[in-house]
């Protein structure tokens, strides 16, 4: 793979959520590329009405993600020799998620649930209170901690097997989110967050089978989260509070 | 599908029924030691409060627990919503409950009590 | 789309559910025959020197089996859920596999 003369084959899935289908494309290979290289190449230089999303290129933004040969990867820190399945790449919008067009996923199911698990920041102090003080050691500081480097790229969601049955469920990164504001001291509505949860799409739908965890490319640990939101309902309830 | 009052519910069951598999499991293994009988199984357990209790509990523990887990697989893998999944999760519970009460009441109630 | 899931912890939850169905599906077959005790004593003895039979035998096995993988699968969920360790948990799934074979083991070596 050194200069251009080895191609890749590459399948892109073209069409929204009511049809479509995958065309193929010759793409010259570099010894540096990745994924979201790949899809700029198709669109500069083969058919520029190819549709995809993105903005930072650096793993920040959290816009790029897509199914890389079936599995969800944030495309501009996917390199194409780490997932290359002999010559043949397979690139499609992210799974459990409507379709606007070819490679963009719709994301408004993902931040609505975002928004219904709680995740909208409640200020426990307004600006002419002196703000409370934050120990970065804290153990329930650590626990918010743990959530915070969220960029919202919908991957976790992508991957989770749960999602895919029941429409309802929150889902990994949302529920992340509501963990992370219950363990922050300045966030107010705690309550608010434990009710958001225990609906009949709410954190309990979780089976623990970590695929969330295994593909958040930034290490995060939304599994983990959830049965943060467990055990905490769960000493609600049995102490009576519904 | 699950809100937190299934999830209590499947997790207490859950719990209930840990003891009691492992205690089941054990008599299985002592039991069929040089073959099943019904003479056998049934002069264990007839007319015995203790199996009445530990079984009678099992099975209306299981049906709670068994009703609640297909429920959960029903909604998502067979898409099953609304009226139909509480249609189907009750009957579930029911028919268990009715014909393990049945298996129960055969095993340790009539005979020699 | 299928994304990968051959990781420790999906394996357990499909072992989980599939478990949990088979012993759902078993159950009122077990229920049925036990109440043949009070109906019909003859043929449940009919039915047990049946299960004298190595195919029988073998399918008994699977099901305690199954059973111990589903009780101890489950205790590892809990665990999971309610006390806040987070990596030990593969190690414990693990572990539930092992103890269930080796419980279901000494159940076949009885019998057998
Ligand atoms: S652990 Fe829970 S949220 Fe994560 S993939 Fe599994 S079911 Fe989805
Ligand atoms: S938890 Fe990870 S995978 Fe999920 S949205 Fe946040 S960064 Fe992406
Ligand atoms: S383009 Fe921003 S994370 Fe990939």
């Amino acid at each position: 793979m050194n200069g251009s003369d080895a191609m890749l084959e590459v399948s892109v899935w073209r069409g929204t959520t009511s049809g479509g289908a995958y065309q193929d494309f010759e793409v010259p290979a570099y010894e540096n590329q990745t994924i979201l290289d790949v899809v700029s190449w198709i669109q500069h230089y083969a058919d520029a009405s190819l549709t995809y999303r993105f903005a930072c290129r650096v793993g920040m933004c959290g816009s790029c993600a897509m199914m890389v040969n079936d599995q969800p990867r944030w495309t501009c820190r996917t390199h194409v020799k780490k997932v290359l399945k002999g010559r043949k790449l397979k690139v499609a919008p992210l799974r459990n998620l409507p379709v606007i067009k070819d490679l963009a996923a719709d994301m408004d199911p993902f931040f609505d649930k975002w928004v219904a698990a709680g995740g909208a920041h409640q200020p426990s102090a307004s600006r002419t209170e002196p703000i409370p003080p934050v120990d970065p050691q804290d153990p329930i500081r650590v626990e918010a901690s743990a959530g915070i480097e969220c960029i919202n790229c919908s991957i976790c969601y992508a991957a989770c097997d749960t999602v895919a049955g029941n429409s309802d469920y929150l889902g990994p990164a949302a529920l992340q989110r509501a963990w992370t504001l219950l363990n922050d001291a300045k966030h107010d509505a705690k309550d608010k967050i434990l009710d958001a949860v225990s609906g009949s799409g709410g954190c309990h739908n979780c089976h623990s089978m970590g695929s969330c965890t295994a593909f958040c490319p930034n290490d995060l640990d939304p599994m983990s989260a959830i049965a943060g939101l467990k055990r905490a309902t769960t000493r609600r309830f049995l102490r009576g509070g519904r | 599908m699950l809100d937190l009052r299934l999830y209590m519910l499947q997790r207490i069951t859950a719990l209930v029924m840990a003891p009691l598999v492992l205690g089941h499991i054990a008599v299985m293994i002592y039991a069929v030691q040089g073959g099943l009988t019904a003479e056998e199984i049934l002069g264990r357990t007839q007319g015995s409060v203790f199996w009445f209790l530990f079984y009678g509990s099992f099975v209306v523990a299981v049906s709670i627990h068994a009703a609640i887990g297909l429920r959960v697989i029903l909604h998502e893998t067979f898409g099953l919503t609304g009226l139909a999944l509480r249609g189907v999760t009750w009957g579930i519970a029911a028919l268990l409950l009715a014909m393990g009460g049945q298996a129960v009441i055969a095993v340790t109630w009539s005979g020699a009590a | 789309m299928r994304p990968a899931r051959a990781h420790p912890l999906w394996l357990a939850f499909v072992l989980h559910r599939v478990s949990g169905i088979a012993l759902a599906l078993f159950l009122p077959l077990h229920f049925w025959v036990l109440s043949l005790a009070l109906t019909r004593p003859e043929t449940l003895n009919q039915f047990l020197s049946f299960a004298e039979q190595p195919v029988v035998k073998l399918a008994e096995f699977g099901l305690v089996f199954l059973l111990a993988v589903h009780a101890f699968g489950g205790l590892r969920l809990m665990a999971l859920e309610w006390l806040p360790w987070s990596v030990p948990q593969k190690t414990l799934a693990a572990g539930a596999v092992g103890v269930a074979v080796l419980i279901s083991g000494t159940f076949f070596l009885q019998v057998v």
